[in-house]
């Protein structure tokens, strides 16, 4: 568990590095946050000056650095001029969306792409392989946003079976109570069916367009590591011993090939993170991809600055996450012990 | 004499790689009797090992068999069923590896892939197949096999490795055992203690082996025959001491002069001149040491040169013997 | 050198796909090179009585709400997409090999610094850090070639500090030190040109990636500015339009953008195929 516990310490530098750039990175955006914190364009000049002290925008350079990790620390990321609300208020109200968007399109890229990957190194040079093969390049080159547009072509104006692609929820449906903010988990707590499949709907076309996009990467690499290990002097001794070849894929190939999918899961994860944003522009998802966005078009540069804080804790939990799950995986890593 | 366990007959067989054809083996022909312990020699590269993969079915795509039969217990390993020879393998023949650590699945602990092995084959139950490990373990004299069977390959040492892939192979008491280079890669003493148990757990289950070396010494020190291969060609055979004393085939002759134990002096050694002729040539000749020879004379390139019976249990393919 | 047009030869032969992406990849230069002589119409040329008309004899692409003709506009728009993924992968490579192999060489302070830099960097979803830096730097060309330069600097940097690393203690290495060649020399003369080869593979995966994030800046309103034709704006005039059935504005410029992605991409793994037999997958 130590070792666990180094690795979690090895995530601070990383995460003060990560304050620091968002610090930077903001401050060097275009206009004047004084103006954007008074909620109102029409300002005068005093108010700004007002705003400007109460910000400490008038302090050097380092007293505002500290003051903003004095807010960071008090979980203030803020407040946000286009909603008029604290920053992680809008944030915690909207990650929901991007997490249950982004969960359900990662589950579909793993539930076809590892069967997939693994039938073509099973059979290379075959049909399913050659299939295999045209996914992780064709997958790879298709931009998420073409993919979503074609997607609302082909299944909402030709064949008309996907609901208009605007929001979670069709217009006429009520959202249920709030319980996690997912809104297939609130509507089953709430035992309202429609709602589900409402939600359901809603999310198909966009959960594709981003599953689409992250089937290439993993299917490769499920492809790739299950014909290294199938070519792996341990499988030859396996198959010398007359081993049953369920046993050899699965309980030899399959287990030792899952160490670098594990890996791959992880970036395909954080590719996600960062395709959000395009997908949930396609399909008007009010999720924080989008947020940010019309944030940042907005010169609103605290919600810009919330959500790359948000983005950067995002993907080092995973990093985390991939890591244990690699330790438990491999017990070579001796981090939770074999039997 | 008595009736062989395995043969193989003719074997010719070619690879399809990237850059041409490789005609990896051509007519290989020789025989393993009963409770014998025969050595297959040759530089790397003659397809001592491409012969023990196509007997145990392990041959990669790209292996293309021409012609030729392995026949082990009256049955030919080349065209069995998969399913009949995955009841084979493991159970009547098996096989130790080079590179012990690398032949062991990294993740699994050691006992439970021997387990494997027995589970397959046998039909017994958790608690005796669990025994029956144990035992395997102790064969090859592994102290305290009940914690080493919960460890994982990188963590024992090389040796320690091929006492598992040992015990591992003659878990179900196999008839045969094939052993591919199984001392490569282990220090000199280590070496030595593997070949002993090798040679003793074979003798223990009555079990006829292979072992596939290019050492000549240590097939000379370990076995009762010596095959001896050449790019793809058996150029000689014959029992240890016949060979030792009297080798025919020019190639032999050189192998022994190049061995430490052969020579006298470090000034008798005499390296083996020229390389094996590349097996993607078109134009390989009927002898391939020929190009390589000194005692070549203009009929060493009449196609149709066999092995031919030359003395007690000896034969040679060469047109010119010593 | 004659071995690698050899493997070269073979990986061609025997992949097909590879000879349909060099011709693609022709076409994706022709177009770049002689797109406005290419082009029949002119691709800013407005004629509302035109809008929105659908692929024709006359206007291949059809016409945009505009009137613009959408082949035109496509043809001329490769260009301005290709330069902006080669300038920010020439730099990123340049930048990135330069301090990648100064740190795997001289190891030290710089580097660890240099390898807390690059975690950081990795520590954001990369898309997220180049929508920041574009706004950041305003709306323009140059901040995308920058942008997309910056998010893929960590991994020249990698790979060219674990290549030269590895090399450092070569034979040929030590022995151009102790021949009395300075550091520099022997980076310049010694390790660059080793290292070249995977760098340039990893360039050339790099090169469709970096025409998707282009793309996908321009399509969320950062960077290139409408009207200029460019493949992802013209994705994203055309996106209104899709749920009314107007699929040719967005799908045309949507495909150009596949075709240049698929081609660099077999590319990449064609040059992976040919420098590191190894690793094909």
């Amino acid at each position: 568990m130590n070792v666990l516990l180094r690795r979690l310490l090895g995530v601070v530098p990383t995460l003060a590095g990560v304050v620091v750039a968002t610090f930077v990175l903001t401050r060097i955006l275009p206009g004047d946050p004084a103006v954007f914190f008074t909620s109102s364009p029409s300002a005068d000049a005093a108010t700004i000056e007002a705003v400007r002290q109460k910000l400490g925008l008038d302090q050097p350079l380092w007293r505002q650095f500290v003051i903003y990790v004095g807010a960071l620390l008090r979980g203030d990321l803020g407040q946000s001029i286009t909603t008029g609300q604290p920053v992680l208020t809008d944030l915690l109200q909207r990650l929901p969306a991007s997490a249950e968007l982004t969960i359900v399109a990662f589950a579909l890229a793993v539930a076809v792409a590892i069967p997939l990957g693994v039938a073509a190194a099973l059979r290379p040079g075959s049909l399913v392989d050659h299939l295999c093969r045209l996914i992780a390049t064709a997958g790879v080159s298709l931009p998420t946003f073409v993919t979503g547009l074609l997607l609302i072509y082909l299944f909402y104006y030709l064949a008309g079976v996907a609901p208009e692609p605007m929001g979670r929820l069709d217009p006429f449906a009520t959202a249920p109570p709030r319980l996690t903010g997912f809104l297939l988990i609130d509507a089953l707590a709430a035992r309202n069916g429609e709602v589900f499949v409402s939600a359901a709907r809603q999310l198909i076309l966009p959960a594709a367009t981003m599953a689409i996009f992250a089937l290439a990467p993993l299917a490769r690499m499920t492809r790739a590591a299950m014909i290294a290990s199938l070519g792996s002097d341990f499988v030859r001794t396996a198959r010398a011993n007359g081993l049953k070849w369920r046993t050899i894929v699965v309980t030899y190939a399959l287990r030792n090939a899952l160490l670098p999918i594990i890996t791959t899961l992880g970036m395909v994860f954080s590719y996600m993170l960062g395709a959000n944003v395009l997908v949930e522009r396609v399909f008007a998802w009010p999720g924080i991809g989008s947020y940010a966005l019309d944030a940042l078009i907005g010169l609103d540069y605290a919600p810009v600055q919330g959500f790359m804080l948000a983005m950067a804790a995002i993907f080092v939990a995973i990093n985390l996450i991939v890591d244990i799950a690699y330790s438990i995986a491999d017990p070579r890593t001796g981090l939770f012990g074999h039997a | 004499m008595s009736a062989p366990l395995l043969t193989i007959e003719d074997l010719t067989l070619s690879f399809a790689t990237r850059r041409g054809t490789v005609r990896a083996l051509e007519g290989v022909s020789f025989e393993v009797r009963a409770g014998e312990m025969v050595g297959l020699v040759g530089e790397s590269g003659s397809g001592k090992s491409v012969t023990a993969y196509a007997a145990m079915g392990l041959l990669d795509a790209s292996a293309r068999i021409a012609s030729g039969r392995a026949v082990f217990a009256g049955r030919d390993l080349l065209t069995l069923p998969r399913r009949e020879l995955d009841e084979l393998r493991g159970r009547d023949i098996s096989m130790v590896f080079q590179n012990p650590r690398a032949a062991l699945n990294p993740i699994r602990p050691v006992g439970r892939q021997i387990a494997d092995v027995l589970a397959r084959h046998a039909a017994a139950g958790r608690a005796e197949i669990e025994a029956r490990t144990l035992d395997a373990l102790r064969q090859v004299r592994i102290a305290d096999p009940e914690r080493r069977a919960r460890a994982l390959p990188h963590e024992l040492s090389g040796g320690m490795c091929q006492r598992v892939g040992i015990a591992m192979a003659l878990a179900c008491r196999p008839k045969l055992l094939i052993a591919d280079e199984p001392t490569t890669g282990l220090d000199v003493t280590t070496q030595a203690v593997v070949m002993d148990l090798l040679r003793e757990a074979a003798r223990a289950n009555g079990a006829s082996a292979v072992l596939i070396t290019h050492d000549l010494a240590l097939a000379a020190e370990y076995c009762e025959r010596i095959v001896v291969m050449h790019a793809g060609h058996v150029v000689e055979t014959a029992p240890v001491a016949e060979l030792f004393g009297a080798p025919r085939h020019p190639y032999t002759g050189r192998l022994l002069a190049s061995a430490p134990s052969g020579a006298a002096t470090i000034e008798a050694l005499t390296p083996i001149a020229g390389a094996l002729p590349d097996l993607r040539r078109d134009d390989l000749p009927p002898c391939r040491f020929a190009e390589r020879c000194e005692r070549r004379a203009a009929d060493c390139a009449a196609p149709s040169l066999r092995l031919e019976p030359c003395g007690p249990d000896h034969r040679v393919a060469c047109r010119h013997p010593t | 050198m004659r071995e690698r047009l050899a493997t070269a030869a073979y990986v061609l032969r025997a992949n097909p796909v590879s000879l349909a992406a060099l011709a693609l990849l022709a076409l994706l230069f022709g177009a770049a090179l002689f797109g406005p002589a290419l082009a029949p119409y002119d691709p800013l040329a407005t004629n509302t009585s035109l809008a929105l008309r659908p692929p024709s004899a006359a206007h291949w692409f059809g016409t945009d709400q505009l009137g613009r003709d959408v082949f035109s506009r496509v043809v001329v728009a490769t260009r301005l997409d290709l330069a902006i993924a080669f300038a920010a992968v020439a730099l990123s490579l340049a930048i990135g090999a330069a301090i990648g192999a100064a740190t795997g060489y001289f190891g030290g302070f710089a580097d660890a610094a240099v390898g807390r830099v690059v975690d950081v960097l990795m520590a954001f979803p990369l898309f997220v850090l180049a929508m920041a830096m574009v706004a950041a730097l305003g709306n323009s060309v140059s901040s995308v070639v920058i942008a997309t330069a910056v998010i893929n600097l960590p991994f020249y940097i990698r790979l060219a500090r674990a290549e030269t690393q590895m090399r450092r203690h070569l034979g040929y290495v030590e022995a151009a030190r102790v021949g009395g060649s300075g550091h520099l020399r022997i980076l310049r003369v010694f390790l660059l040109p080793n290292i070249a080869p995977p760098l340039i593979v990893q360039a050339s995966l790099n090169l469709g990636w970096a025409v998707l994030n282009a793309a996908g800046l321009s399509f969320i309103g950062l960077g290139v500015r409408a009207p200029t034709p460019e493949w992802g704006i013209m994705v994203a005039e055309g996106a209104q339009f899709i749920i009314s059935g107007r699929w040719w504005l967005s799908v045309f410029p949507g495909l150009a953008l596949m075709i240049a992605v698929f081609a660099f991409n077999l590319l990449g793994d064609a040059l992976r195929d040919i420098v590191d037999p190894r690793s094909r997958t």
